[in-house]
């Protein structure tokens, strides 16, 4: 029936696509492997999270064998390029980061709670996000998505007797849902429009014209509402709050991390690929205007908040709209920008949710007037929560500043009307400072005049754990050199002709 | 009258429209998945119907025998996140799971 020739053909192919897969397969092996330490050892409870460290450890090591590899595997479905490893790269740290701060939550440990299939979820999660962030198919893409999706799904909702967090699922899941099934649906339009599934070879359609104005620009509509609901861009943001305040406080850090890393990562694969090709409407501006209104309603939004987690969720959803700026340039400097603001972001992001993780372990509370006075209880990490809202607010020297720098340059190199695009993201980033100065002014101006009963004592690993966030936090603009050289280099894989 | 790709594209659109109508009216979290079920056949639809009519290749096929296998894991995870909502609140009523609010 078929030529021995074919055959062979098929065969090296799959060989040379496992051998590129090893990173992705270390991930799946490390989720089965939790899955039966933690049945295996029923005694130890956190058996389970160190086999998923150990695994992404490995899963690093493995993944340093691809660094400037650009290939490609399976049938085109999965790219292995430069650009893809330096997000893995991102979202590998900040699950590892999530899995570390979980060994630290109460809320997680409490009432004698199985953690086993907790563990092993983040890793199923991690495994999705590889996936998108090499995902060069629709079809893949959207597998991708949801394979990450699921798991996020059951996370937040893991402390399920706890009703917020159940109702928190409940919303995350429905908006999910349809979010990514209007994505399907507007794939599919797309798919019939140019007969193709492969973003490489859309590329190659869509500047010539071969694919109607209609069908194009719905199904980019349609798309972006999954993209957007990933990365929570206005108008797609209403889970975003809800979500955020009903998870587990280390959920509500991976999904304000990772996983809009990981949507990022996809994004930015397809608005360079399809977006930047269109020749029929100027995708710049759409996202341009998306953009501005993403970062106004998280900072308006989060000025009158009172819980610590819902100001962080809106503080998110600003953040959305100034990483969107880069990509509204569509050049080399904008993508290597945005890819230098995700490293600084996952610092301090994880630091300010693993400091309100502490503080909720102690008081039960993320509320802010519950913060009142908490500055002079727990004096070291008071000082570290502030380093992160600094860093949040992106004021120098810290490391949020020098993200925000890189993004605010790209649009002013671009000159035009983008500059008007920085002037309002530069007028956000002074509006926010007022809600983060509200937690800082609540945990050091106010309640001073309460006694003192006594301080807070955490243990000397959760400590050193916020400390390694807040180094790079802090010290990132000392030498930083070799990431912002490294984001270059992957940015320019769109840009080689 | 010949039945061509623009009777099953309008079809598809039609279960599209009635997918999101009934997300956003239904209260019910049940008729809500009920709802994107329809989202995802529409998207289904599409699929095929163009493979079918587009003289594409295999291609349309595939993407709905996944976005079947999607569908079935989504409404298993979701109806057991429902699940869990009626053994705290004693409804499934989406709209009066509203502990979280601004």
């Amino acid at each position: 029936m078929f030529d021995a020739n074919i055959l062979d053909i098929i065969q090296n192919h799959l060989a040379t696509s496992v051998a590129l897969f090893k990173p992705e397969i270390a991930l799946l092996i490390t989720f089965i492997l939790a899955l039966f330490m933690d049945i295996i050892f029923k005694k130890n409870r956190n058996i389970a999270g160190y086999t998923v460290c150990i695994g992404f450890i490995i899963t690093g090591i493995l993944l340093f064998t691809q660094v400037g590899v650009k290939e490609n595997a399976f049938i085109n479905l999965i790219a292995v390029d430069p650009f893809a490893v330096f997000f893995k790269y991102l979202i590998l740290i900040s699950s590892l980061g999530v899995c570390l701060m979980s060994f630290f939550s109460e809320e997680l440990y409490s009432e004698g709670r199985k953690v086993g299939e907790y563990y092993s979820l983040i890793c199923a999660m991690t495994f999705g996000m590889f996936l998108l962030s090499g995902a060069n198919n629709l079809i893949m893409i959207y597998l991708a998505i949801e394979m990450m999706s699921f798991s996020s799904y059951v996370l937040a909702g893991y402390t399920k007797e706890i009703k917020r967090a159940s109702e928190a699922s409940l919303k995350y899941v429905i908006y999910g849902s349809v979010s990514s099934g209007v994505m399907i649906y507007g794939m599919s339009l797309l798919f019939g429009a140019s007969g193709t599934l492969n973003l490489t070879d859309l590329a190659t359609l869509i500047p010539n014209g071969q694919i109607d104005m209609f069908p194009l620009i719905t199904s980019g509509i349609l798309i972006i509402t999954g993209f957007g609901y990933k990365i929570s861009m206005a108008p797609f943001h209403f889970w975003t709050p809800d979500v955020y305040e009903g998870s587990p406080v280390t959920i509500t850090a991976l999904l304000s991390v990772a996983s809009k890393i990981a949507g990022l990562a996809g994004f930015i694969r397809f608005t360079m690929l399809i977006f930047a090709n269109d020749p029929y409407l100027n995708w710049q501006i759409v996202l341009a205007v998306l953009s501005v209104v993403t970062m106004t309603i998280g900072n308006l939004s989060a000025l009158w908040q009172s819980n610590v987690k819902r100001i962080l969720a809106y503080s998110a959803i600003a953040h959305a709209g100034y990483i969107l700026i880069g990509l509204v340039v569509m050049n080399e400097l904008g993508i290597s920008s945005i890819m230098f603001y995700l490293f600084t972001y996952i610092f301090m992001n994880l630091g300010a949710f693993m400091v309100v993780m502490l503080i909720s372990n102690k008081i039960q509370s993320e509320d802010i007037d519950d913060y009142n006075g908490l500055g002079y209880k727990m004096p070291v990490l008071g000082a570290l929560l502030v380093i992160f809202l600094v860093s949040l607010a992106g004021i120098p020297p810290t490391a949020g500043f020098l993200g925000k720098f890189y993004i605010f340059a790209a649009a002013l190199q671009k000159g035009g009307v983008w500059i008007w695009l920085t002037v309002i993201a530069v007028i956000n980033s002074a509006i926010s400072v007022f809600y983060y100065f509200k937690i800082f002014r609540n945990m050091y101006l106010r309640g001073k005049n309460t006694e003192i009963s006594e301080k807070f004592s955490f243990s000397p690993a959760s400590i050193a754990l916020t400390v390694i966030f807040a180094i790079p936090t802090l010290f990132l603009l000392v030498y930083y050199s070799p990431i912002l050289e490294w984001a270059n280099q992957s940015a320019s894989i769109f840009f080689l002709k | 009258m010949e039945i061509g790709l623009t009777h099953y594209l309008i079809v598809s659109a039609i279960l599209f429209a009635m997918g999101i109508f009934a997300i956003i009216t239904r209260k019910n979290a049940i008729l809500v998945l009920m709802g994107l079920e329809l989202i995802l056949n529409a998207a289904n639809l599409n699929f095929i119907a163009f493979a079918r009519y587009g003289g594409l290749n295999v291609n349309g096929e595939i993407a709905a025998l996944f976005v079947i296998i999607i569908a079935a894991a989504e409404s298993a995870v979701a109806l057991s996140i429902i699940l869990n909502i009626y053994q705290n609140y004693h409804h499934v009523n989406v709209d009066e799971v509203e502990t979280l609010k601004d």
